[in-house]
């Protein structure tokens, strides 16, 4: 598809993760990892269950706090930040098991993704009318913002539906719409395919790429799903044991006998 | 007073510059295009068209949504003189191969990277050679900044295009429109075609416009009126409800936002004309059944009770027919609390004039619409009669018939009951295939329909069949039904008016006694299931379940009580029947795009079953080649169980 299209130019390194390890106790969830995603590509962390997937989105998300090593995003090096600091330098995410907000409508969720972009205070809020004051005004602006994300990602038909009624395809373009509309550098996907049937798999690979095409997003995802894995990124990083085993392209990687062996069990 | 359609447009923007003409909801708000908006973008479209060598009489596809800049492209390409082929845009690639080579298209306009795609698909195989698809236009540029293919570009380039040749040659666009002549043709639509290869139905500026004015003078339609656009422009049905009048009226045009949006856009917008298949309206009673049924205790009871109310006054009323004070008053309460909040969530609150057609509609369904109030009324027409040839006077609805001629129409019935159709709407002829022409229009100019029906007493026109579909039972014991008349559409018809049942297809033409085919509704008969906590893995499980075949048997018992009172369909009740344990599909080739049975087709392909119903087996095993959507393919197979069924002696009428 379009990961190889001409009018897509990677950049330099966006995020460099150099030499992390992280340790809950004794437990080694990560070991002396290092990796670097660059400007406006598709970078995919894959590995078997427990390879430490997951945590390593938390440590760049700024969730856990790796005891070594060094993350530097966009020039900035840091051992740690908290989430809000991290969401501040424009790195938003989705979730694994997805985090929305139940009993709210679809525009309602999408539009708490905007929660860092608004600037009126409660003083404003308390005062909001239609005819002075900042309030309005700025909800307008970004409703106008959240109704682009809505067009984009084919939800019209819910604007106004709670998103528990939705099916969990819908939900989980719902979780990617409120990430996008912090308008993000860079977008880290927590296994944004699991437990969907191949037509939403299909639709949301699509909705990755023109993401991706569009704005010239950096994405960064984990996922279990190897055909998919393999036809959307441009680089993959294989985890095994909170260790890396491979980094490359999809082709490299296929080849690697490593990680041939990871997936497969040894004496393949 | 003839005209074309680019110069109603025009006039209207002459006359009404600043009223609405057209109205499409992007990003959550209604979005209105003023007559002189649109007068500007068809201006610049046409003058854009005709710096990119664009010929009088060439013609240009059109493939997509209802979308404002679409209809405009229409215009644009009538303007200069050429014709626009609106085509299905659900139809996968391979099938508009045959009407571009047919029609030798040159250009495109399509909406959207699916339909870009399928261009570029054909232009590379099926369409390949000749100078077709040379220009491919698109109007919405999402996914498509990337593609480098040459001839290929967005509507806004033309509009640009447009405007600068519009500049240096300012008389060029009116000089054309002023050309243009009624007698002209004004589009080319390909019919689905139950059978072969479709064909081009021509089309003049003056067959369209004179029904579209019958239509318009019948029903008293204004510039006020309402309309929502959401079935393909490709089917004649919608050219004409919101291409042909609207210009006809000048009224207004809503495109809805998305397809799975149409209820929501009917709710906001509430049309005022409306025009819509039979299962449309289904499908909307199907859901507020649904509905109803897990609401609470109260709200069942007194839904319950003013359906009833309304079942037996409501359409009395609607026929302006006397009815007691006290219903009177009843059915005014009923209004207040039931009625008017269904009429309002069902978007149809402002509903002057609706419309079913293209398939018969089950009389239950029928009369509950104009029981709550809703003026449905039925016509009768065709592509090639540009839609209006009967219709229902706001009056004389009926389920069973499809109404009066309206003005301008003559209608015979042929010996072997076939209807003939003579009007000024008539087809011009079938494009580059005068045989059919000649099959269908004689040198008179009467039209046959392919429709086998009749007029009744009250002048009515009642349609049974496809004339060619119209066949005879033999017995060779020479039983009671030897010879009898057996229309296997109006038994399928019958069948399909119950909730439960999606399609049918019955056989019986040349055989001892009349089987079908029957195809369970998903969502009914699955919520039935439910209620009675039946377990279910999906179609095929479902379809297979005793209780399914039970309740399955129970309509077509019914059906066959209803056909033996009919005494000349009494021969075509239904002895045998199975469930199908797939759905019949335009994607496999068993229905057409407008959802209409390919009999043949169906015969051929599950020949092993035709073939059990009448050899007296009691299941068969089937495999079944399906595609799904996204164009893969897989097998569905299943052992299906032949369920015998009750039929009835003919009652005699009372003669």
């Amino acid at each position: 598809m379009s990961s190889d299209s001409p009018g897509r130019n990677i950049g330099e390194v966006i995020l460099d993760v150099k030499n992390i390890s992280l340790r809950f106790g004794g437990v080694k969830a990560l070991t002396d990892i290092s990796f670097d995603v660059r400007e406006h590509e598709v970078r995919a962390i894959i590995g078997p269950n427990g390879a430490g997937k997951s945590s390593m989105l938390n440590c760049i998300n700024g969730v856990y706090a790796p005891q070594d090593g060094a993350i530097t995003f966009r020039g900035q090096t840091f051992g740690h930040m908290n989430s809000r600091q991290v969401a501040e330098m424009g790195v938003a995410r989705t979730f694994q098991n997805l985090a929305l907000f139940k009993g709210m409508s679809v525009i309602d969720n999408i539009m708490s993704g905007r929660n860092l972009r608004m600037h009126t205070n409660l003083f404003q809020q308390a005062l909001r009318n239609p005819w002075f004051g900042a309030a309005e005004k700025e909800e307008t602006a970004h409703r106008e913002f959240v109704e682009h994300i809505v067009d984009f990602l084919e939800i019209q038909a819910w604007r106004k539906t709670p998103v528990g009624r939705l099916p969990y395809g819908l939900q989980k373009r719902v979780d990617l719409g409120r990430a996008l509309a912090m308008e993000p550098k860079m977008l880290l996907l927590d296994e944004p395919m699991a437990g969907m049937n191949v037509e939403e798999k299909q639709d949301m690979s699509r909705f990755i790429l023109d993401v991706n095409d569009e704005f010239g997003t950096t994405i960064v995802l984990i996922e279990h799903d190897m055909g998919v894995v393999m036809d959307i990124s441009d680089r993959v990083v294989v985890l095994d044991y909170g260790k890396k085993i491979g980094d490359g392209t999809p082709l490299e990687v296929r080849a690697n006998p490593e990680v041939i062996s990871a997936y497969l069990g040894a004496g393949h | 007073m003839p005209s074309t359609f680019p110069r109603l447009m025009l006039d209207h923007a002459a006359q009404r510059p600043q009223a609405a003409a057209l109205r499409e909801k992007v990003y959550g708000i209604w979005q209105t295009t003023t007559w002189a908006e649109l007068a500007l973008l068809v201006r610049r479209l046409a003058c854009g068209l005709h710096a990119a060598g664009l010929q009088r009489d060439d013609h240009v596809i059109v493939v997509g949504e209802n979308r404002p800049r679409l209809y405009a492209c229409m215009l644009a390409v009538q303007s200069l003189g050429a014709v626009p082929v609106p085509l299905y845009q659900d139809a996968a690639a391979p099938e508009y191969a045959f009407p571009i080579n047919n029609a030798e298209v040159g250009w495109a306009i399509v909406e959207d990277q699916e339909q870009v795609d399928k261009m570029l698909e054909l232009r590379a195989g099926p369409c390949a050679g000749s100078p077709t698809l040379a220009r491919i236009w698109y109007d919405d540029p999402r996914g498509l900044r990337n593609y480098a293919e040459p001839g290929l570009e967005a509507l806004d380039a033309l509009v640009a295009a447009g405007q600068a040749h519009d500049a240096s040659n300012a008389r060029l666009f009116d000089a054309e429109v002023a050309l243009c002549q009624p007698g002209d043709v004004a589009a080319l639509f390909f019919t689905s075609g139950t059978t072969g290869n479709p064909k081009g139905v021509v089309h003049t500026h003056a067959t369209l416009l004179d029904r579209a004015r019958a239509g318009q003078a019948f029903d008293q339609l204004t510039e006020h009126e309402e309309v929502l656009a959401y079935m393909p422009l490709a089917w004649i049905g919608q050219n004409i409800f919101s291409y042909a009048q609207w210009l006809a009226c000048g009224y207004v045009v809503n495109c809805p936002e998305s397809p799975a949006t149409v209820t929501i856009d009917l709710k906001e917008i509430g049309p005022t004309y409306y025009f819509a298949p039979p299962r449309i309206f289904e499908g909307l009673l199907t859901s507020v059944m649904i509905r109803m049924e897990d609401a609470g205790r109260f709200k069942r009871w007194l839904f319950k009770t003013f359906m009833g109310l309304a079942k037996r006054v409501g359409p009395t009323l609607m026929d302006q027919q006397p009815v007691g004070l006290l219903p009177r008053l009843a059915y005014a309460l009923g209004d207040l609390c039931v009625y008017g909040p269904l009429r309002n969530s069902l978007g149809f609150s402002r509903v002057r004039v609706a419309y079913t057609a293209g398939e018969a509609i089950g009389p239950d369904l029928f009369t509950f619409y104009r029981s709550i109030g809703i003026n449905l009324k039925q016509l009768y027409g065709s592509t090639e009669t540009a839609v209006f040839v009967c219709l229902q006077p706001d009056n004389q609805a009926r389920a069973d018939t499809v109404g009066i001629p309206i003005s301008g129409v003559e209608i015979k019935v042929a010996e072997n009951g076939e209807i003939l159709v003579r009007s000024p709407g008539l087809l011009k002829g079938y494009y580059k295939n005068p045989a059919a022409t000649a099959e269908v229009l004689s040198a008179d100019g009467w039209y046959r329909t392919g429709d086998a029906g009749f007029l009744d007493a009250s002048g009515h026109l009642k349609i049974i069949d496809r004339a060619k579909d119209v066949g005879r039972l033999h017995d060779p014991q020479g039983g009671a039904f030897d010879g009898a008349m057996f229309a296997p559409k109006y038994v399928e018809n019958k069948l399909k008016f119950f909730p439960y049942i999606k399609e049918a297809v019955a056989f019986g033409d040349q055989r001892v006694k009349v089987c079908a085919f029957v195809n369970i509704d998903f969502e009914a008969v699955g919520n039935w299931a439910e209620r009675r906590n039946l377990a279910y893995a999906g179609y095929t499980d479902l379809a297979a379940k005793a209780e399914v075949l039970e309740l399955i048997r129970d309509c077509v018992e019914q059906v066959n009580a209803n056909l033996a009172a009919d005494a000349l369909l009494a021969g075509s009740q239904i002895s045998r029947f199975l469930v199908l344990h797939k759905e019949l599909d335009a994607d496999d080739g068993e229905m057409t795009r407008t959802r209409k049975v390919k009999r043949g087709a169906i015969n051929d392909k599950y020949q092993v079953l035709v073939e059990a119903l009448y050899g007296g087996q009691s299941e068969q095993f089937i495999e079944t080649a399906v595609k799904f959507e996204d164009g893969r393919s897989g097998s569905v197979s299943a052992t299906l169980k032949i369920v015998d069924a009750k039929t009835y002696s003919a009652v005699k009428a009372a003669a």
